[in-house]
């Protein structure tokens, strides 16, 4: 087992905090009731998913904890705000999302168009934004629900939810965000909000694998996505994931504790680690919009260079990060997000993430500066489209 | 993570014969940026006895384009032309000790590649050459119908995703699945073989006895069919097998049902998937 790791893919999945590790334990050994029960053995368990419960709803400022549904997932969240919303309103036939959504929301494209409902994706500029005007024209009173996210796992970048949540609301169109990146790392207060539900997921806050929330306003039309058992008041039946729901309770706590440090320490390290690589390396480029975007993440393309061949040097380095090319997904074209971009293909293939957490120092973030240069270097000297420090001029890109 | 074995891992951590060859007397240039992966490879041949007596590359791509390219220069230094020109894909990733899947058109652009370079060698014209490659297949990654022929036939590939992990085809929009499709079959009506794994599985049943036959069909009706049929109050009742000819007889709910046809073309296939794919099933009514 290899544990020895400077961990910069905490957008992928993130570390288990030791308190929160601690709060769930007892429930994973001598607390194993069940929380449905009517004995006290049982009652007891109930009690403390009630009391993740009102955590999770206090740190977004839901007005009430019951607007708090634990499922199994962000993928589970977001799949159950669309089919509820489509269920609910059957004569509704039009969906509006983005290009750049996560696959939990983009691959249900195609097995909702063959339900016959009409999946508008909105394009994003070269900056990874949208275009509200594009956004307003598709709003309309077929429109069954807006899916947008909060901000985007690749680049980083934050969409204007709550502005567009308003013009949903506007035109009695729900709205729902999936926060998965966003919860911990930027504010969120459901209190002022106009978005009716929200996706959150426990692993991408420092709580376990395998369990997430949706956030459903009250009053908001709803229809469970699992049927069975009466529980979470209906909504999503199947037996709690008790240890992990306490443990997503007190990981949002902690979050909501760590947001200042989150935009300062975090992003300081975010801010060295991005400047230090763009001074070092030539033809280095930042995707996505460096005004709006979470403080823990960079996605910086190296031109005529492959990401795997980066992931893997820097993996010999024990470093860990991620790619949007093609070479590492199995898939063969690299990030829809970043063609979404029009990032050209030069550049796309060479895109690294890394995305930070309070976990990380200054020290790791040094070392990645010092080594990644010498990673390029190397690969761009085997690099057919690279020659003496430069791309070769027949090959120059150009740029869309 | 791609399970690399150790040898594909050495030759992307620690390349043999990157570089430039000056005065090659041979190069072949395959692969495109916006596909992923491009590679330059250069021969220095010996005219006297066409021996290739160096050959450096230079490559954009992933770990195991760039391990599958140094292993093809490793592969064909030493060796003659002709020698070298009978190196197939399969023999790179064989000489790494394999390649995930998904990864396999690594070792057929180093292929590739190496036919480029011994077209340019041999001077022959590779416009000419690229007008016999055949209509372009995918548009998504330039590959034409000649490269998915020679690819199926020498990999013996059965489905449109062996052909999108050997030659990348058929990977992004997917619009030339059907076109892939119907190159496959082409292909394996040349080899005298069916395309369907499924049918190939059950050619090694014929060589069952009648008896045998019987007692399997029975067996089937007994476990598989009328189990299934209870579950909507129906039943079905064995006649008479002659040949490959089942005669059976609906009873219960199933007699009058209106979906009787399709009831019977689900036995049929039940029975084929079975026991043989040759037998017909026949409702007869008492």
């Amino acid at each position: 087992m290899n544990t020895n790791v400077i961990y910069m893919d905490n957008n992928a999945t993130t570390k288990v905090a030791e308190e929160v590790f601690e709060e769930m334990k007892p429930y994973l050994t001598d607390l194993y009731g069940n929380p449905s029960s009517m004995h006290t053995f049982g009652g007891q368990v109930g009690r403390k998913v009630d009391e993740a419960r009102d955590r999770v709803a206090n740190v977004l400022g839901a007005e009430y904890s019951t607007e708090i549904i634990f499922t199994s997932c962000g993928t589970e969240s977001n799949s159950t705000a669309i089919f509820s919303a489509l269920q609910a309103y059957p004569d509704r036939k039009e969906i509006i999302t983005t290009r750049v959504e996560h696959p939990a929301i983009l691959s249900l494209a195609p097995y909702l168009e063959r339900q016959g409902i009409a999946v508008v994706e909105l394009k994003v500029d070269s900056k990874g934004m949208l275009d509200l005007n594009e956004y307003s024209h598709f709003l309309n009173e077929n429109t069954a629900l807006v899916s947008i996210m909060m901000a985007n796992n690749e680049t980083g970048v934050i969409f204007p939810v709550e502005e567009m949540a308003r013009m949903a609301r506007e035109r009695g169109v729900l709205f729902h965000t999936d926060a998965v990146q966003a919860v911990g790392k930027i504010p969120i207060n459901m209190k002022d909000s106009a978005i009716d539900m929200l996706s959150l997921s426990g692993h991408k806050l420092h709580a376990p694998k395998g369990v997430g929330a949706l956030y459903v306003r009250r009053g908001t039309k709803f229809r469970p996505f699992l049927r069975g058992g009466h529980q979470e008041k209906n909504r999503r039946a199947g037996t709690e994931n008790v240890a992990s729901i306490i443990a997503l309770g007190k990981a949002v706590e902690l979050a909501a504790g760590r947001l200042t440090e989150e935009n300062t320490v975090v992003r300081e390290i975010r801010d060295r680690l991005e400047n230090g690589i763009l001074e070092r390396v030539p033809r280095a480029i930042v995707n996505g919009d460096r005004e709006n975007r979470l403080p823990n993440t960079t996605n910086i393309s190296f031109e005529y260079v492959e990401g795997e061949g980066i992931l893997l040097l820097l993996n010999e380095l024990n470093i860990a990060a991620s790619s949007g090319s093609a070479c590492t997904s199995g898939s063969l074209e690299p990030s829809h997000v970043l063609r979404a971009m029009g990032v050209p293909f030069t550049a796309a293939h060479g895109s690294i993430r890394f995305s930070l957490s309070c976990y990380n120092t200054m020290e790791e973030a040094d070392y990645v500066i010092e080594n990644l240069p010498l990673i390029i270097e190397r690969l761009r000297a085997i690099s057919p489209y690279w020659k003496d420090g430069q791309p070769i001029m027949e090959f120059e890109p150009t740029y869309g | 993570m791609w399970e690399y074995t150790d040898k594909v891992k050495e030759y992307f951590l620690n390349p043999k014969n990157v570089g430039v060859i000056e005065d090659a007397d041979a190069i072949g240039d395959v692969g495109s940026i916006s596909c992923g992966d491009a590679l330059k490879l250069m021969l220095k041949i010996d005219k006297d006895n066409q021996e290739i007596v160096d050959a450096k590359f230079q490559t954009f791509g992933c770990g195991s384009a760039i391990a599958s390219s140094s292993a093809l220069t490793e592969m064909i230094i030493g060796k003659t032309v002709s020698e070298a020109e009978e190196i197939t894909n399969q023999n790179i990733a064989d000489f790494l000790g394999g390649l995930p899947k998904e990864k396999m058109h690594c070792s057929v652009m180093g292929q590739e590649a190496l036919e480029a370079a011994i077209a340019d060698y041999r001077g022959i014209d590779l416009k000419h050459i690229e007008e016999e490659e055949g209509p372009l297949i995918c548009k998504c990654f330039g590959i034409h119908e000649k490269m998915i022929e020679k690819t199926v036939m020498e990999n013996n590939l059965k489905s449109i995703e062996e052909v999108t992990n050997y030659t990348k085809a058929g990977g992004a929009c997917q619009t030339c699945h059907p076109a892939i499709e119907d190159i496959i079959e082409k292909v394996w009506k040349v080899k005298g073989q069916e395309a369907h794994v499924k049918e190939e599985a059950s050619r090694a049943k014929p060589t069952m006895t009648n008896l045998q036959k019987i007692a399997l069909i029975t067996e089937t009706i007994e476990k598989e069919i009328r189990p299934m049929l209870a579950q909507d109050g129906g039943d079905i009742e064995l006649l008479d097998i002659v040949g490959n000819e089942v005669a059976v007889a609906l009873r219960g709910q199933c007699s009058s049902c209106v979906s009787a046809a399709y009831t019977m073309e689900n036995v049929e296939e039940k029975l084929r998937e079975m026991v043989y794919p040759d037998i017909v099933v026949r409702l007869q009514n008492d």
